[in-house]
């Protein structure tokens, strides 16, 4: 792989840019691979960078049924913060958050990690007890995560309008500054060819229709609609589809997929300088770096498979824009999207291996999963060379629903989910 | 939007009132404090998640309030049928399928119409 550097870009320009790579190949898949991942969103491909990188297996494929990107990780907000109530959520969220600052030097790929700052908009006192209670827990688990007056609110976001008389007054905020926005697109493309760089095969256009398994029950590979793959190791990373995925080797997941939609205006100048999330409200909105202003809210109401949604969640969600910022009522939207996002009961993921001998799944991140995509992919990388969970995702068990040892965001949630 | 026809007040109405309430056909266990939590378990927490047909619990909240069943496709979103809470499984051999074959490229759906 030929690095990207300013000299390369200054070369390139002198040749007529002639000279760029592919960033990663295409290759016909082989008929047997150490680990399959399924799934190659910015949780499988990453997951393959750090087993190649800091575990040394390179004989690896990501399959993926349609093209590299295309779910979640190209459908997503792009959010990232980690100031999570839990301690073990904290753990993986700002794991992931300490791997997103050095990402782009890590993979040699710009993933645009921006942070700019997280501000969740308080609008009454239940607003103010939660997120004080929320402020306090991160501290204790050295996250930065601090308390605004309405006055430092409209300073760190001047688009705000902090008016008493205001459709939803803002009584404050909570701000991580940490937090911030990466460019999703980027994320997928810099695993996929960081991986790929280091012998990964990323397979697309590749649907699993089948899990193998050999008479003992353990797994012994795929079928796909391009043959069968044999694999000791096979790690299930596909988002709202697992739970179809899983049933083919007969586990029953305590998953319900929805659709989660967003939409993008018309791209503007800058003018709004960080993420501002309003759990009460309940929209948020960030500015791209295409100028776009990036605008989502809750999940529709029915199971869905259909990357769609109905048009009066949209209509909400702009309505709550259009209330905490004026100044945008006149925008036109550009785009509106779906994705389809898997959630479990207590709205934490799950990490972890599964009754099946050889079989890993990492799912349930519900309507957050972008900004964990690092911190994810890395410790299911390590879950699943050393058939043993990381200390950091040891409490995302698949069992915690059969013990009752769950990791209960849905009920401490700083933003619904 | 979906457009929901209630059994009880015999209408079709629009999504907004109506709330959906989970999967059905789910019997709440009378034995509860002797369950394994193996049983309890796949009562509470798991779900089949099926992506095609589907049995659900819907509400109609802002209507007549009553809770009543529906058979709906996951993949096209269309209702299938509606029934009252109570009944069995409805014979949907008799209905048409609600996915149907998806034409998606662009030569499929433009190539005739130069």
């Amino acid at each position: 792989m030929r690095k990207y550097s300013v000299f390369a870009v200054a070369r390139e320009a002198m040749r007529g840019h002639r000279g760029w790579e592919a960033q990663w190949t295409s290759p016909e898949p082989r008929k047997e691979y150490d680990v399959i991942i399924i799934g190659a969103g910015g949780h499988g491909l990453g997951t393959a960078y750090y087993l190649a990188k800091e575990h040394g297996i390179t004989n690896i494929a990501v399959l993926e049924k349609g093209w590299l990107g295309g779910g979640n990780t190209g459908r997503n907000t792009t959010i990232i913060r980690s100031n999570y109530l839990y301690d073990e959520s904290a753990g993986i969220y700002d794991h992931a958050l300490k791997l997103w600052d050095g990402l782009s030097q890590d993979l040699n790929y710009n993933v645009m990690y921006s942070a700019r700052g997280v501000m969740m908009l308080s609008h009454n006192i239940h607003d103010q007890q939660v997120f004080k209670r929320h402020i306090h827990a991160n501290r204790l688990n050295g996250i930065d995560n601090e308390w605004l007056t309405p006055e430092q609110a409209k300073e760190f976001c001047p688009p705000l309008d902090i008016s008493r008389t205001a459709r939803y007054p803002i009584n404050g905020a909570a701000l991580q500054r940490r937090g911030g926005t990466a460019r999703h697109d980027a994320v997928a493309w810099g695993y996929a060819r960081a991986a790929a760089d280091r012998g990964v095969h990323i397979i697309q256009n590749c649907e699993v229709t089948g899990i193998r398994r050999n008479p003992d029950g353990s797994v012994a590979g795929v079928d796909t609609n391009r043959g069968q793959i044999n694999a000791r190791k096979v790690g299930v990373v596909a988002a709202g589809h697992t739970s179809v995925l899983m049933e083919m080797a007969g586990v029953r997941m305590p998953l319900v997929s929805y659709p989660l939609q967003a939409l993008v205006s018309e791209p503007i100048k800058p003018i709004f300088p960080c993420v501002v999330m309003s759990n009460t409200v309940h929209a948020y909105i960030s500015q791209s770096d295409k100028g776009e202003l990036v605008i989502g809210a809750g999940t529709d109401q029915y199971s869905s498979y259909s990357q769609t949604g109905g048009l009066q969640i949209i209509t909400h969600t702009l309505d709550a824009i259009c209330e905490l910022f004026p100044i945008f009522r006149r925008m036109k939207m550009m785009r509106s999207w779906g994705g389809i996002v898997d959630v479990t009961p207590d709205r934490s993921p799950i990490l972890a291996k599964t009754p099946v001998q050889g079989l890993y799944v990492n799912c349930g991140w519900g309507t957050g999963g972008f900004k964990a995509t690092p911190g994810s992919a890395n410790v299911f990388a390590h879950t699943i060379a050393n058939d043993a969970p990381h200390k950091i995702n040891a409490p995302f068990t698949l069992e915690r629903f059969r013990s009752g040892r769950l990791i209960d965001e849905a009920a401490a949630a700083a933003v619904a989910h | 939007m979906l457009l929901i026809y209630c059994p009880y007040c015999e209408e079709e109405r629009s999504e907004l009132e109506f709330r959906q309430a989970g999967d059905a056909h789910i019997a709440r266990p009378t034995n509860m404090t002797e369950m394994t939590d193996e049983e309890f378990e796949a009562f509470f927490f798991l779900r089949d998640n099926v992506k095609g047909l589907t049995f659900e619990r819907w509400r109609h909240l802002n209507g007549c309030g009553r809770f009543f069943n529906a058979a709906r496709d996951t993949v096209s979103d269309k209702f299938l049928t509606t029934y009252k809470a109570g009944l069995p499984k409805p014979d949907l051999s008799t209905l048409r399928p609600a996915t149907e074959a998806i034409v998606e490229t662009y030569e499929a759906t433009e190539s005739d119409a130069k």
